[in-house]
């Protein structure tokens, strides 16, 4: 028996939410009395998979084909399926995030095993095998109980804080027979803004809506972000006028983030513009119209001009760093 | 090349959501349904697209759930579709919509099978990859482009931080966002034919559920927003820091 977790790596460095993922199941693991077994795909060096220990992995299986590197959910989905039964996995924990979308439904349908998409909390096991999980765009949760042998499940990004512990998971190459069919998907070419923090892992995120009144006001809220280390994102209408890349959009039809803190400025707070972040922790409002729906749904409000306020923000974060020494 | 779309319905965007019988069931006392939007305005609508193109010979419609939801696909067929199919079947587990779609699916030879990047009520996307999965299929999730050109498939994908292009062969299943079409509204001449178009019902196989809700919650209430003066920011920071403790 054990708990399996799907991982994934940029460029060989296993992702945040990844971490995450081997943390959640190494609580999993612990609860039923089993171990955890990360699964590696492709390229990754030995030391950065030993290195899993320390979020709780006790072994990690190294898939090393680097047709790997790209994703195929059925090469992914194979190797995984292959994994939980050399394993005799009972839980199978991956990332609900792009990757994970493709490859754990796949894995859920082939095992039939029943599967939780987006967990926000540990599986409750006192009655059964149940999981709380986001519904309804963030208006509500479910508490899914799932009633097969091997359970699924795709670990909503940003739920737990990531404590790095101390420990060494032992490596092994495991070779499945990957064919040729299962990488019919081909790369032709990749998009990527380089060097920002992505957005669906930030912790801390600088937002602007249509009261910004246009992209060349943007600049207060990239230097709030730069200070803050905050990735920036944006309501539809302003990513619809292409003020904003479309990937920063957030929202019922944009991205869903759960960061720690986010900082709303000129954005009304439509319900389906919280529908993509009232899973954050914290929301700060900045708005000049006192009755914004969005201060409703915040933490903290600031009434006033949005090129007044933000500027005045990121010399009082400037500060307290300076005073935080 | 055959296509088929699948629709599920869901409640509109704007539906109140509550819950009866001690927060087991969900409460579908006045709201109004409507077609999961991400099926609706990028799947259905890039399928009608490539018909019109002369690329797609035929696109089919697939739902599945009870009669009730029967109006929902009606609506679907009034943008467009040569004929819709429901499949009489509860659709509370992804597995088994999936399983439900895939058995319809095997003996129709479609070619491309489009589905949304998740439905609105649950927030699962789960159904197209398990229905890939289910059919042996190549699967792309998070598609903000979809051209077809002969046999091969050319998509923009999501991936962390950007996008990503890929191509790929057919048969293929696709979950459709933002960018793969542009929402259309149903004019009344597809309203009148979908009247006479065939709305087929097709008997469920016989897949077991895997899992079920066994309650809901609310989130916890706001506590009620804190208002911060905008002369005294250092407050704002420093609340940040010491109460919410996020910096
Ligand atoms: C099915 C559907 C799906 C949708 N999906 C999404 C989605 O995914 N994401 C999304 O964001 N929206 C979505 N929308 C749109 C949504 O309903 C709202 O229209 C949108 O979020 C509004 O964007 P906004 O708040 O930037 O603009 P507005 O509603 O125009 O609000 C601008 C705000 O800025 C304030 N303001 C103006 N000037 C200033 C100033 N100088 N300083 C400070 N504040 C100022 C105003 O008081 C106002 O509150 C969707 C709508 C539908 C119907
Ligand atoms: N009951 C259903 N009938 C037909 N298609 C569905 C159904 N439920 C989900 N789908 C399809 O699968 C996609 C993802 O749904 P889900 O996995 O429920 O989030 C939807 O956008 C639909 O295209």
């Amino acid at each position: 028996m054990s708990v399996l977790v799907l991982t994934e790596h940029s460029q060989g460095v296993f992702k945040k939410k990844s971490l995450e993922a081997v943390q959640y199941a190494a609580k999993i693991a612990q609860d039923m009395g089993t171990t955890v077994t990360a699964i590696a795909m492709g390229s990754v060096g030995a030391g950065e998979m030993a290195n899993l220990g320390n979020y709780g992995a006790t072994k990690v299986l190294h898939t090393t084909d680097a047709r790997l590197d790209n994703l195929s959910s059925k090469a992914y989905a194979k190797v995984l399926a292959a994994a939980a039964q050399k394993e005799s996995a009972k839980v199978i924990v991956g990332t609900h995030d792009t990757t994970g979308r493709a490859v754990l439904p796949r894995v859920a349908a082939r095992l039939q095993a029943g599967m939780v998409a987006g967990a926000v909390a540990y599986p409750n096991l006192s009655n059964g095998f149940i999981v709380k999980k986001n519904v309804f765009s963030g208006k509500a949760f479910a508490n899914v109980s799932i009633t097969s042998d091997v359970k699924v499940i795709g670990l909503m990004p940003n739920t737990f804080q990531v404590n790095k512990g101390s420990g060494t998971a032992s490596v092994e190459n495991f070779d499945c027979g990957l064919s040729d069919g299962d990488f019919k998907v081909a790369v032709k070419s990749v998009n990527k803004a380089s060097g920002d923090v992505p957005l669906s892992e930030a912790e801390l995120v600088v937002s602007g809506g249509r009261g910004m009144k246009g992209p060349e006001n943007w600049h207060v809220l990239e230097a709030l972000a730069k200070e803050l280390g905050a990735a920036t994102a944006c309501s539809r209408p302003v990513a619809d006028s292409h003020w904003r890349p479309h990937n920063e959009h957030v929202g019922q039809t944009g991205g869903t983030i759960r960061p720690n803190l986010y900082i709303a400025v000129g954005i009304s707070g439509a319900i389906q513009h919280l529908a993509g972040v009232n899973g954050s922790k914290t929301i700060v409002v900045v708005n000049k119209d006192p009755e914004a729906p969005f201060f409703k749904a915040a933490d903290y409000g600031i009434l006033g001009d949005a090129m007044e306020i933000v500027p005045k923000i990121t010399e009082a974060v400037k500060k307290f760093k300076v005073n935080q020494g | 090349m055959k296509i088929l779309v699948c629709i599920s319905q869901v409640p509109d965007t704007t539906s109140k959501i509550s819950f009866t019988d001690n927060n087991t069931v969900f409460n579908g006392q006045g709201v109004t349904w409507i077609i999961n939007p991400y099926d609706e305005w990028y799947g259905l609508v890039r399928a009608l697209e490539l018909k019109e193109a002369g690329t797609a010979t035929a696109v089919h419609l697939v739902t599945v759930g009870k009669a009730d939801v029967e109006p929902v696909i009606r609506k679907a067929l009034a943008l467009g579709g040569d004929e819709a199919f429901r499949i009489d079947s509860d659709s509370n587990d992804p597995y088994v919509v999936a399983a439900q779609i895939a058995d319809f699916a095997k003996t129709q030879g479609y070619d491309l099978v489009l589905c949304g990047k998740e439905s609105i009520d649950y927030n699962n996307g789960s159904v197209g990859a398990m229905v890939a999965e289910l059919l042996d299929m190549d699967f792309v999730g998070f598609v903000s482009k979809i051209d077809v050109t002969g046999g091969a498939v050319e998509v923009s994908r999501e991936i962390d931080g950007g996008e990503e292009t890929d191509t790929c062969g057919l048969p293929v299943v696709l979950s459709c966002q933002k960018g793969v079409a542009e929402a259309r509204i149903p004019n009344m001449r597809g309203i009148m034919a979908a009247r006479t178009k065939p709305l087929k019902v097709v008997a469920p196989s016989g897949a077991a559920s895997l899992s079920n809700v066994a309650s809901y919650e609310m989130p916890a209430a706001k506590t009620g927003v804190k208002m911060i003066s905008a002369d005294n920011l250092d407050e704002l920071v420093n609340l940040l820091h010491t109460e919410a403790k996020v910096i």
